[in-house]
């Protein structure tokens, strides 16, 4: 017995390099953890599963600026890993980075796996693709901003939360309401920068930033300092003042004041829904972003955050081959029809859409197709696109900071939006001669 | 009278100072020339291509008066953060080495934060005082206190400082009190049948003793200030609210590393460089005059 263990054993070692070897292996890093991390694994298992000739390998490597940096890191040290999972805020980065990266429509090309770029829908293919049309990296989590409503805390304070939420004017009465009936957290945000200013300003079919929001060229400038976009964050600043809007921080830390059923309102990613969903003890439900009126009257769409895939540059083709088999696995219609499914992400193309309304999802699970209306309801323009600029990271830090001092009362919208301006064309220049 | 090892020959010396040699080159040297060599370009993150701009870098960075503001910020801190290490260390220290019994027990106790890494220590403080379920922000509020560190820079600035300078203590105390251990008894029971009181005593015959160890503290917390505190200040404000609790050293990190403008970040980390280089020349050229070995 012991004997055949043992023999047992050196046999499969002995053949299991060899297995391995025979496999072609794809790196895959990304910066999902908990419940997205668990579906990115189960997502490369089943490819895995699937057919013997590739192995994808993922790992985690840090939150989305972590992730894009150690992908940096390992680029210089020339141990990039063949796919590398990128935030919507590094997409200008990473486009000016020829020499680093192989466009995905060119690898999708080469290895001549099933892939159809149309399949995408508009404002989600609009971001990753260049102005010729040609997509340079594949759309992975996409999400969008909609409000959030506690409905027991409306209620608490005594307003009807059925209430019409769709314009800011309205949002304005209630949160007077709520502070009346007792409220101490009307409104709270996640991501004030992204939602905003980012996404108030394509809603409104405003400029964000100069040269179509910098799809046009590296010569672009911010114009976030608007007359629309000064008002809303006039308002904004007004609520702080008032204690109706609560400011918790500049990522999404409000997302746990609204879970645990403290806040009434809460403007965050459709792709809270997984975490409401898993912990809030309340009634809630899902509202369009709202809009001004005084500012328009009808809203353009929303515009996307989230992250898409891009190739690295310097592998072998064999494992281009492999890279592009496991692309076009994951924009197949069941895979993303599933990740919408579970996550409040976008269904990112049009079929997956369709399939989950089919299969009666959004009857199920009411108002987890409000994002996906808000985005395609209308044509995207050149407002509405996106936004391409360099160094964002950084800029979305200055207006974090700038934000700040509206919500403190030190500085008024207009003037902080005018110092966001200066300071952030300040890094665009350095940006533009860092990749002339 | 000063003790003079002689070596016969040069193998044996230069053996013995190698290693030393050696892991400064390749670990301070090597990478300090680098920054300085990078810091004359604008590189794009990939390092594929590269700009040089002679001291452009510079220039951007003193023009820009957010830059300017993060010196004044950092010697705020640091100043809080060194007093703040090394005033109850020394109270601790004295109150110490007054026990008779037990001390061994306190001792311990004072020691443990020392072994709480900075970004644990950030995390720990965030939680007793984060605005929604921090311990004291409830209890502060109990009180009437609206405690809210994420847009009031001043109590931001009070939690990072305090963060950064509670495991600290633990390490001046250690100091503070080896070396009060070495005041010797019998200067002190003199001054005592003189008729001097406890503070009297102190203030003329233990503090001037314990100046070489004060100064050496002094030179090693004011550099763990401009250093080591990063992960404090990452963790509880992110350089926040505004730019209030944002360093010389959190800059170079956000700039380089969140940014990519990994020539700024270069030319910060040489600007950082000179300015610890001449707070430790000051330092030891007008402190240490005060100081009796």
């Amino acid at each position: 017995m012991k004997k055949n263990f043992l023999g047992a054993l050196a046999v499969t070692t002995a053949l299991s390099p060899v297995a391995a070897m025979a496999q072609t292996e794809v790196q895959f890093w990304h910066a999902f953890t908990g419940r997205l991390g668990e579906l990115v694994k189960a997502q490369v298992e089943e490819f895995n599963a699937s057919q013997d000739e590739f192995v994808v390998v993922e790992s985690h490597k840090g939150n989305y600026s972590e992730t894009l940096n150690a992908g940096i890191a390992a680029f210089r040290a020339g141990e990039q890993p063949n796919i590398l999972m990128v935030f919507e805020v590094g997409t200008a980065t990473m486009m000016s980075a020829e020499g680093a990266i192989r466009p995905v429509y060119e690898v999708m090309a080469e290895s001549g796996a099933p892939f159809d770029p149309d399949a995408y829908i508009g404002a989600v293919k609009g971001y990753y693709t260049t102005t010729d049309g040609d997509m340079l990296s594949l759309p992975f989590n996409s999400s969008t901003p909609v409000l959030w409503v506690n409905r027991d805390a409306m209620q608490a304070a005594g307003v009807d939360p059925d209430t019409d939420l769709s314009t800011w004017e309205k949002v304005g009465d209630v949160l007077e309401q709520l502070k009346a009936g007792g409220e101490d957290c009307p409104l709270v945000t996640a991501w004030q920068s992204w939602i905003h200013l980012e996404n108030m300003s394509a809603y409104h079919d405003v400029p964000f930033a100069s040269k179509d929001n910098g799809f046009a060229g590296l010569d672009t400038e911010l114009m976030l300092n608007g007359p629309a976009q000064v008002a809303h964050l006039t308002a904004m600043g007004d609520w702080a003042k008032d204690g109706k809007f609560i400011y918790t921080g500049r990522r999404n830390e409000g997302g746990a004041n609204f879970r645990s059923g403290e806040c009434a309102l809460f403007t965050e990613s459709s792709a809270g829904y997984a975490g409401i969903k898993a912990e809030a003890e309340f009634n809630f439900d899902v509202r369009p972003l709202p809009y001004w009126e005084a500012v328009t009257s009808e809203p353009q769409n929303t515009i996307i955050g989230g992250a898409s895939l891009w190739v690295m540059e310097g592998h072998d083709p064999e494992e281009y081959k492999g890279v592009g088999e496991f692309l076009s696995f994951l924009s197949s219609s069941d895979v993303q029809s599933a990740w919408h499914q579970n996550t409040g992400y976008l269904p990112i193309t049009a079929e997956a859409g369709d399939a989950t309304r089919a299969a009666g999802f959004y009857d199920e699970n009411p108002g987890t197709d409000i994002a996906v209306i808000q985005m395609t309801a209308k044509e995207p323009t050149a407002n509405s696109k996106g936004l391409r600029l360099g160094s964002f990271d950084q800029i979305r830090g200055i207006i974090d900071e700038e934000l700040e001092a509206v919500w403190a009362g030190e500085k008024t919208a207009q003037e902080a939006m005018d110092s966001a301006k200066e300071r952030g064309d300040a890094l665009l220049r350095r940006f533009e001669s860092a990749n002339q | 009278m000063e003790k003079r090892v002689t070596f016969r020959g040069w193998l044996l010396p230069l053996a013995l100072i190698a290693p030393q040699v050696i892991i400064s080159a390749v670990f301070f040297f090597y990478p300090a020339g680098q920054a300085v060599w990078q810091s004359l370009f604008i590189p794009d993150p990939f390092g594929l291509s590269s700009q040089y701009v002679g001291l452009g870098n510079f220039e951007f960075l003193l023009s820009d008066k957010y830059y300017r503001a993060s010196f004044v910020t950092t010697a705020v801190f640091s100043t809080l953060v060194t007093l703040c290490s090394m005033i109850p260390a020394l109270f601790l220290a004295v109150i110490a080495d007054r026990l008779i019994k037990g001390s061994g027990v306190y001792r311990t106790l004072l020691i443990w934060p020392y072994a709480v890494a900075p970004a644990v220590a950030g995390v720990l403080w965030l939680f007793m005082f984060n605005t929604r379920v921090g311990v004291v922000a409830w209890y502060l509020s109990q009180l009437g206190y609206d405690w809210n560190h994420v847009l009031n820079d001043t109590e931001a600035m009070g939690l990072v400082v305090v963060a950064s300078a509670w495991g600290r203590i633990s390490y001046n105390f250690l100091f503070f009190f080896a070396a009060l251990q070495s005041v010797p008894r019998s200067v002190i029971e003199a001054a005592a049948i003189d008729g001097a009181h406890f503070w009297r005593r102190f203030f003329t015959i233990v503090l001037p003793l314990l100046s070489p160890t004060a100064f050496f503290l002094l030179v090693v917390n004011v550099v763990y200030a401009f250093f080591e505190t990063f992960g404090v200040i990452h963790t509880i404000t992110g350089g926040g609210p505004q730019q209030a609790t944002t360093i010389l050293v959190y800059k170079v990190f956000s700039d380089g590393f969140v940014g990519q403008d990994l020539g700024s970040s270069s030319a910060q980390s040489v600007i950082l460089l000179i300015v610890v280089g001449l707070l430790t020349v000051i330092q030891f050229k007008y402190v240490e005059k005060r100081v009796h070995y």
